[in-house]
């Protein structure tokens, strides 16, 4: 049994570390830019003062309860608007790209609060907002600031939802919310991840609802012929797990 | 109970209470009978009487019990079940034409009382029969079953209704739980408490043979912790040999396996011996329950699944092996025995280790005294309400006001404040957030003649798929893979047969080529494919290297650890005792102190290099490893660097950097504050906010309560992608909505369940003031015990970090080398 103090820090301990830790996250090279992988689960490249998350899915929470009769807590859309508040606050970007399936549905941006609205026009000030469209939300974030684009290219990267098998070196993409398990000891991790080959990128989901797909899933299998190597998001920091350390669900 | 009393029948096994309890209902029946082949009169005559039992099995059992004197005395008495594998037709036509008995289980009769008919079906019901409450009462199946039978009351004024139970310590609160308690007040003057007591008549059946009880005492010198009693084995064995049909009962699914492999590989006169717990196939159950009805098998060795009621076969002797745990569980366990009450039920306890001698002679003691464990009462779950309400608005339009009185007619449920009732109705109206997100969509509304009702047909049918209390873990099948010739490691995905299931959460923390026993083999773990595990055979002579897995490990009972201290610290009893305990007491006499009856020993001493603390509460492994947690933390705060710690069923041991011992000789109030109480405030709030077990009791609250739906089985391999993570709900919930219905229904279950915080809260209370420090040079043979458990045990979900930051090490390591 392992001491529980070294995972269950204070939450304002955790942040603190957080913050500190991610100030050397691990740093990666694609097509020539070097990408920092924060822990919050979002892109930074310092150099274009670029921050990209991916599949916020915002308005999750009451896409259940309108469909299914299925009460979420209402709070998925804040929680997530507010970790991409704080990574805004600390890396103050000039352009935020967010990378599809920015909403669970196409009618979520109606029924998103009015807090929440303000929140993300808050966010949007003063800076480019790209809203990259998804598959969840094709061509249908209206009345939500920002423009919108099917893809974008920025110095040697190609930003765009959906990963395509023959993409040219330097595609970020996210859609399949990469998740990574590790099994030792007859003991179980499981977190999201960001995956790479040093060809291309796939990025962790980023809503506080979003699911995860296992890394080892045969959909990626074709995206990755030469094996690739996830960076897990633990508690106190970004963890580069390779391949063969990572077990099936 | 011919008066139409309510009533409390509480006798020991085997006295036939369960056909005393169908007696009334019987001759009433058979005075105003049907006449014969006229199905109208029987219509006319409606449901009489409605028998509830925790399993499925045993009301198919008792229905054929009652059908034979039926026929034999040629009364015209229709008895039917209803379970889930009551085909549809023949539900629709029991609510239709209803028969003079039904037995059914609790789910099915919530299910019943929320359906539309069930006013008139229930209207002339006379007699409600509860069998077995004593084991209902103390889960959330009872807190359902209480408000069922609140309806059932309420639809029908003159119910009388008959519990049956095993003898307990304290009746009375299953004598309240029997009738309506008086109705509270009006809503305004409600101030959460105040409603009457009201207790159905008690009827205690004394006496039947004292049982021929004994520990098994094989000569052998046992060890000082481990559960296998593997010494045990031959004795047993030779048990087996001598008598018709023995249940060996053990106390988790590993001991199942362990010692199922075990009696075989002994089995030279090819004994039919065979294993049934609850991760076995349902199939392969089913066959060992008909081989031993049949009396085709001399052995059965099986977990808590057989504990209840069921008379499979003509059983003459119950071994049972480790710590009983319990009294009144080892006296149910020991019934199991020739259930006939003039006759003695013969019973072998054995014990694996030490401690388990002494827990064993408790018990001895304890069944001798005919005393038994008293279970706590219980406050109704906040999630069973919620659900029960939802059911209630899709039986018909309720009345807030109305609802309130009957739920509080509801012995668990008397207490229950208005404001807690009305947060109730608005969870499951709208969710109960703080952010009133979801008004439109609302499943139960409040209409313009002030009714409740529930919004349209598809919530009354999401409302049917998800009745219940039982939140099964998600589990795989374990499929046998077949190798390929000649391809050693090689295997085929497909075609061997399926053994049975593991939790996800045990098959999750697999990697391949581990080894583990199920099913009564040894396996070795291949991988997962979609839904299943695979699995193939070990090689002969293999250890299994994973040591355990989730299964059911109830920790020592209150009553029965209160008798273990007293039995320790009473040097005169200690010559009913093996000579190798009393000599092991003796010998922690000597070299440190015993433990008192009240207070609580802490000792310290260095080791290699580290310095340990133990301490011996007796509370149980569930409290103990709530406390080792606290404790830690509290260690690091005061820079006292500990790096782990164990647990078992009477001790904690903690090991640190610093000297502990010397810091609570030098600082006198060090160790009085280190046990203070408060460690259940903050530093508990923090624990559970991160605990893995927080999260699966959360979970369980949440499907019980309708936020999640239930999975079934087929549904897992989509279930992932459809179904949300409640892990994920929690974290966003807890953020938001700190004080949200749900998270205080898990909340008040942890203080009991998982994290038994109620009792390691009675504990520290208990030892204020009475705190022992004895600093040793060394290891004393009490804390022995305890220092053998490490490493042994593991608790999920700490820890993350490491376990990643050693995978990553792996990839450096590669890329180095």
């Amino acid at each position: 049994m392992k001491p529980p103090f070294q995972n269950s820090e204070d939450a304002v301990l955790a942040l603190g570390q957080r913050l500190e830790k991610t100030t050397r996250a691990p740093g990666l090279t694609l097509a020539g830019e070097t990408l920092a992988l924060d822990l919050c689960g979002g892109l930074w490249l310092g150099a274009h003062r670029t921050l990209i998350v991916s599949d916020l899915h915002l308005e999750k929470g009451s896409a259940f309860a309108a469909r299914s009769g299925q009460f979420l807590p209402p709070y998925d859309t804040r929680e997530t608007l507010a970790c991409l508040h704080e990574m805004v606050v600390r890396l103050d970007p000039a352009r935020v790209v967010a990378l599809g399936d920015s909403f669970h549905d196409a009618r979520g941006p109606e029924r998103m609060e009015p807090g929440d609205r303000a929140m993300v026009a808050a966010l949007q000030e003063g800076r480019d907002w790209v809203w990259i469209s998804g598959n969840h939300d094709h061509a249908v974030t209206e009345g939500v600031g920002g423009r919108y684009a099917e893809t974008l290219a920025l110095g040697g990267l190609t930003l765009r939802h959906e990963p395509t098998a023959d993409a040219p070196e330097g595609e970020v993409a996210g859609h399949l919310h990469p998740c990574g398990k590790v099994a030792m000891r007859g003991r179980a991790v499981r977190r999201r991840c960001f995956v790479t080959d040093g060809k291309r990128l796939i990025m962790p989901a980023f809503g506080a609802y979003a699911g995860g797909l296992n890394v080892r899933n045969p959909v990626f299998e074709p995206l990755f012929p030469a094996g690739f190597t996830a960076h897990l998001l633990g508690d106190g920091r970004v963890f580069a797990i390779g391949k063969a350390m990572l077990s099936k669900d | 109970m011919r008066a139409g009393r309510s009533a409390l029948l509480v006798a020991p096994t085997g006295a036939g209470k369960t056909l005393a309890g169908f007696l009334p209902s019987l001759t009433a029946l058979a005075e105003h009978p049907a006449s014969a082949g006229r199905p109208a009169s029987v219509k006319a005559r409606g449901l009489h009487t409605l028998y509830i039992s925790p399993l499925k099995a045993l009301a198919v059992d008792i229905a054929r019990n009652l059908e034979a004197p039926i026929a034999e005395m040629r009364l015209s008495i229709r008895v039917e079940t209803r379970t889930g594998d009551t085909p549809s037709h023949k539900r629709t036509r029991q609510i239709a034409r209803p028969p003079d008995i039904l037995l059914t289980t609790p789910e099915q009769l919530a299910l019943l009382i929320a359906h539309r008919e069930a006013a008139d079906l229930f209207a002339g019901l006379s007699c409600v029969v509860l069998d077995e409450l004593h084991a209902l009462v103390t889960s959330k199946r009872g807190d359902l079953l209480s408000l069922a039978l609140a309806r059932l009351h309420r639809l029908s004024p003159g119910l009388t209704a008959i519990g049956l139970s095993a003898t307990v310590r304290e009746p009375d609160e299953l004598r309240r739980y029997l009738v309506p308690q008086q109705p509270a007040p009006p809503p305004s003057l409600v101030e959460g408490s105040g409603s009457g007591v009201a207790m159905a008549d008690l009827v205690v059946v004394r006496g039947g043979a004292a049982p021929d009880l004994h520990m098994l005492d094989t000569g052998l010198t046992l060890p000082l912790a481990g559960h296998t009693a593997w010494q045990a084995m031959p004795a047993i064995y030779d048990l087996i040999g001598r008598h018709r049909t023995v249940l060996v009962f053990v106390n988790t699914r590993l001991q199942a396996e362990y010692t199922f492999q075990e009696l075989w590989r002994i089995n030279d006169a090819n004994y039919p011996i065979a294993l049934h717990h609850g991760s076995l196939d349902a199939t392969q159950r089913r066959r060992v329950e008909a081989a031993m009805a049949a009396g085709q098998l001399r052995a059965i060795v099986c977990t808590a699944t057989l504990d209840l009621g069921i008379d499979w076969g003509d059983v003459d002797l119950v071994v049972n092996i480790g710590a009983p745990k319990g009294a009144s569980r080892i006296m149910q366990r020991i019934g199991r025995a020739n259930h006939r009450m003039d006759e003695p039920s013969k019973a072998y306890l054995v014990p694996a280790n030490r401690f388990e001698m002494l827990e064993c002679q408790a018990a001895l003691d304890a069944v001798e005294a005919a005393a038994q464990d008293t279970p706590d009462a219980r406050l109704g779950a906040p999630d069973v309400l919620a659900q029960h309400v939802l059911g209630m608005a899709c039986a018909d339009a309720f009345d807030a006001n109305l609802l309130y009185n009957e739920i509080v007619s509801a012995a668990p449920y008397a207490t229950l404040s208005w404001e807690d009732f009305e947060a109730v109705v608005d969870y499951v109206a709208t969710g109960g957030y703080a952010l009133r997100a979801y008004e439109r969509f609302a499943k139960i509304l409040r209409g313009p003649d002030g009714l409740w009702r529930v919004r349209d047909a598809r919530i009354a049918q999401q409302y049917r798929m998800n009745v219940g209390t039982i939140v099964e873990s998600a589990k795989v099948k374990v499929r046998l893979a077949r190798g390929v010739r000649g391809k050693p490691g090689a295997i085929l995905p497909k075609g061997g047969r399926v053994l049975g299931e593991i939790e996800e959460d045990f098959a999750d923390t697999l990697t391949p080529g581990d080894t583990f026993l199920f099913a009564g083999e040894v396996l070795r773990f291949e991988g997962l494919s979609e839904d299943e595990a695979l699995a193939t055979r070990a090689g002969p002579g293999t250890d299994p290297a994973i040591p355990s897995y989730a299964g059911a490990k109830f920790p020592i009972s209150t009553f029965l650890a209160a008798r273990v201290r007293a039995l320790i610290a009473d040097p005169f009893e200690w010559d009913r005792l093996p000579r190798q305990v009393s000599d092991y007491l003796l010998q922690q006499r000597t070299r440190s102190v015993l433990p008192g009856p009240t207070g609580l020993l802490v000792e310290t001493f260095p080791r290699a290099g580290r310095y340990y603390l133990t301490a011996f509460p007796f509370e149980g492994r569930l409290a103990h490893q709530t406390l080792g947690m606290l404790l830690t933390r509290r260690l690091e705060r005061e820079r006292m660097r500990p790096l782990g710690f164990a647990a078992n069923d009477y001790g904690i041991a903690i090991w640190l950097t610093r000297d502990v011992g010397e810091r609570i000789g030098r600082e006198p109030d060090f160790l009085e504050a280190l046990f203070a109480e408060d460690m259940l405030g903050d530093d508990l709030e923090a624990w559970l906010d991160e605990s893995a077990m927080m999260k699966r009791t959360f979970r369980q609250c949440a499907v019980i309560a309708g936020l999640i739906e239930r999975r079934y089985p087929g549904q897992a391999k989509t279930g992932r992608q459809v179904t949300i993570s409640t892990d994920l709900v929690y974290d966003v919930l807890r953020k938001h909505q700190p004080d949200h219905l749900l998270l205080k229904a898990a909340r008040q279950d942890a203080a009991t369940g998982l994290l038994d915080v109620k009792r390691l809260g009675m504990m520290l209370r208990r030892i204020q003031g009475r705190i022992i420090h004895k600093a040793l040079d060394r290891v004393s043979p009490l804390s022995v015990s305890v220092m053998l458990e490490i490493g042994r045990e593991r608790v999920y979900g700490e820890g993350a970090d490491e376990i990643l930051a050693e995978a990553e090490a792996q990839l450096l390591e590669e890329a180095l080398g």
